[in-house]
C-alpha cells in the first residue's frame, strides 16, 4: 500500500511541475549575458597603438598545468618592433583541447597581454584546428591600454601593422 | 445491408490495410513527438522545436536520419534471421491492430463498412496471438546477431515479455466475463451503461500494468536497461532495421492503449458531439499521455522487482478479480 502511496505521490509531483515555466533557453536564438568572470578562449591584446601586449616571456607557457602553450620568442626589429619589448611572441600555440581554462596563464602574465574571452563556441572538425596559432590568438583589434611609462626599453616604435611582417612569421606562414 | 461482393470486398481490404499501416506509422511517429514534447514539459524543458513550428516537422528528419543511417550486419550473424528478426516484429505488431474496430460500422451507400480490417468473432484472442508472436522478433533478433550482450538481451526481453501474458490474460477475462462475448465491438457495446473502469477498477488498474510491462514501458522498460545492457536485444542493429524494433514497440503501445480503451473505457461510446472515431481517438490519447506521465514519473525497476511485481502482486490479483466477477456472473445469471 505504501508503494502505492509513493506512486501515486510521484504522479502528482510531475503533474505539477508539467504546469511550471520552462526554464529552457533557445539558445543560439537567445543567449544569456555569462558572468563577467567566465573564461573562455585565449586572446592576445594589443595596446592602444596597435603594439602587441605579448613579450614572449613564456611565463604562461611555464604556469600552464596542462602545457597547453607553446611559446617561441624572437628579438624585435628595433625599426620595425611588434611589441614595445625587446622581444615578441614569434610562434605562440595554445592547444585548446589540452587547455582547462584554468586562467593560470592570465594570472601568469607580466603585460596583461594573454586574456580569456567569453567566446566559448571552440567546434572544429580536426584536432589540428583547434591548436590556435598566432593568427587566431592575437586579437586584430586594439585595445584601450596605453603602453605603460618606465616598463619597456626606451625603443618604441611606430605601429607596424599592415605594413608587411618581420621574417620570423613569414617563417610560421611556411610552417602552416 | 447488402451483401458485398468478393471482390469488393478484396478490395475494401486492401485499401484498409494500406490506411491502416499509414495511419499506425504516422501515428508512431506523431507518437514519438507527442512523447519527446510531453517529457520536456514534465523536466522542465521544452523538447524538440528546432524543425518546424513547434517541432511538428521533427518526425521527418528522424525519419530521414533513420533512412540514410549505415546499416550494419554483423559479420558473424546468421544474416536470413539477422534480416528477418526486425519485420517479424513490425509485422506482428502491425498485424494486431487489424482486428481493432475504431468506431461502430460505417453505413455508405447501402454497404455496412465495419472501421477494423477484420472482425473476427474472436477479436481479442487475434490480438493477443499477435502481440505474443512479437516475443519472436526480439528472441531471433537477439540470437541471431552472434553477441553475447543481444544474446542475453533478447533472453530477458522474452523472459519480460511472457512473464505478463497470464495476469493480462486472467484480466481480459474478467472482461469477457461481464461482457459475455470475445468480440471486440461487443465488449464495447456492453459498456453503453458503464465503463468497465468503474465496474472493475482493481482489473483496470492492473491492466494498466500489464500493459505497460507487455509493451516495455517505463517502469518496465528492461529489455533496453541501458545502465545494466547495451541496449538488449537490438544491440547490434542499426539504421532502419533499428528503427522497426524501436516502431513496433511504439506499435504495441498503441494497440495496448486501443485495447485498454476498448475493454475498459467504452471504446467509441461517448456523448453525441463528437465523431465516435473521434471520441476513440482521444481515449487513446489519453491513456497514451498516461503512460508517457508515468515513464517521466517512476524510475525503472530492478530485473527480480519486476518478477516478483508479476508473478506474487499482479497474478493472485487478477485471479481474484476474475474469481469476484465469475461469481458475480453466475450468481446474477
Ligand atoms: S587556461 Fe590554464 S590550461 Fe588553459 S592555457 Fe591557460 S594555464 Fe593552460
Ligand atoms: S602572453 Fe604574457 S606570459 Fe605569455 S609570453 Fe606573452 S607576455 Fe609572457
Amino acid at each position: 500500500m505504501s508503494a502505492v502511496k509513493g506512486i501515486l505521490k510521484g504522479l502528482g509531483t510531475t503533474w505539477r511541475l508539467l504546469w511550471e515555466r520552462k526554464h529552457t533557453v533557445p539558445y543560439p536564438d537567445r543567449r544569456r549575458v555569462r558572468s563577467p568572470r567566465f573564461r573562455g578562449r585565449h586572446e592576445l591584446r594589443r595596446y592602444a597603438n596597435g603594439m602587441e601586449m605579448c613579450v614572449g616571456c613564456e611565463l604562461c607557457q611555464v604556469a600552464c598545468p596542462a602545457n597547453a602553450i607553446t611559446v617561441y620568442a624572437a628579438e624585435n626589429d628595433p625599426a620595425r618592433p611588434h611589441s614595445p619589448g625587446e622581444r615578441y611572441a614569434f610562434r605562440y600555440e595554445i592547444d585548446l583541447l589540452r587547455c582547462i581554462y584554468c586562467g593560470l596563464c592570465e594570472e601568469a602574465c607580466p603585460t596583461d597581454a594573454l586574456h580569456l574571452t567569453q567566446q566559448f563556441e571552440l567546434a572544429a572538425f580536426s584536432r589540428d584546428a583547434l591548436v590556435y596559432g598566432r593568427d587566431l590568438l592575437v586579437s586584430p583589434e586594439a585595445s584601450p591600454f596605453a603602453i605603460p611609462d618606465g616598463v619597456y626599453p626606451p625603443f618604441h616604435g611606430v605601429t607596424r601593422r599592415g605594413e608587411g611582417e618581420p621574417a620570423g612569421v613569414e617563417g610560421e606562414r611556411e610552417r602552416a | 445491408m447488402t451483401a458485398l461482393s468478393p471482390l469488393l470486398w478484396v478490395a475494401g481490404v486492401a485499401i484498409k490495410s494500406l490506411i491502416l499501416v499509414l495511419l499506425l506509422l504516422g501515428g508512431f511517429a506523431y507518437l514519438l513527438l507527442f512523447e519527446r514534447k510531453i517529457l520536456g514539459y514534465f523536466q522542465f524543458r521544452v523538447g524538440p522545436n528546432r524543425v518546424g513550428p513547434w517541432g511538428l516537422l521533427q518526425p521527418v528528419a528522424d525519419g530521414v536520419k533513420a533512412l540514410f543511417k549505415e546499416d550494419i550486419v554483423p559479420a558473424q550473424a546468421d544474416r536470413t534471421v539477422y534480416l528477418a528478426a526486425p519485420v517479424i516484429s513490425l509485422f506482428m505488431a502491425l498485424a494486431a491492430y487489424a482486428v481493432i474496430p475504431v468506431g461502430p460500422p460505417l453505413e455508405v451507400a447501402g454497404y455496412t463498412i465495419p472501421l477494423s480490417i477484420a472482425d473476427p468473432g474472436a477479436g481479442v484472442l487475434v490480438v493477443l496471438a499477435f502481440s505474443s508472436l512479437a516475443v519472436y522478433g526480439v528472441a531471433l533478433g537477439g540470437w541471431a546477431s552472434q553477441s553475447k550482450y543481444a544474446l542475453l538481451g533478447g533472453l530477458r526481453s522474452s523472459a519480460q515479455l511472457i512473464s505478463y501474458e497470464i495476469a493480462m490474460a486472467l484480466n481480459i477475462l474478467s472482461v469477457l466475463v461481464l461482457a459475455g462475448s470475445v468480440r471486440l465491438a461487443d465488449i464495447v457495446e456492453a459498456q453503453r451503461s458503464l465503463p468497465y473502469a468503474i465496474v472493475q477498477p482493481l482489473g483496470f488498474v492492473l491492466y494498466l500494468v500489464c500493459a505497460a510491462a507487455e509493451s516495455a514501458r517505463a517502469p518496465f522498460d528492461l529489455p533496453e536497461a541501458e545502465t545494466e545492457l547495451v541496449a538488449g536485444y537490438h544491440t547490434e542493429y542499426s539504421g532502419l532495421r533499428m528503427a522497426m524494433f524501436f516502431i513496433s514497440e511504439y506499435i504495441h503501445l498503441i494497440t495496448q492503449s486501443s485495447l485498454i480503451t476498448l475493454f475498459y473505457l467504452g471504446g467509441w461510446l461517448g456523448p453525441g458531439f463528437l465523431h465516435p472515431v473521434a471520441w476513440f481517438v482521444l481515449k487513446v490519447a489519453a491513456v497514451l499521455f498516461f503512460f508517457i506521465w508515468v515513464r517521466a514519473t517512476l524510475p525503472r525497476l530492478r530485473y527480480d522487482q519486476l518478477m516478483a511485481l508479476g508473478w506474487k502482486v499482479l497474478l493472485p490479483l487478477a485471479v481474484v478479480n476474475l474469481v469476484a466477477y465469475a461469481s458475480w456472473a453466475a450468481l446474477a445469471g
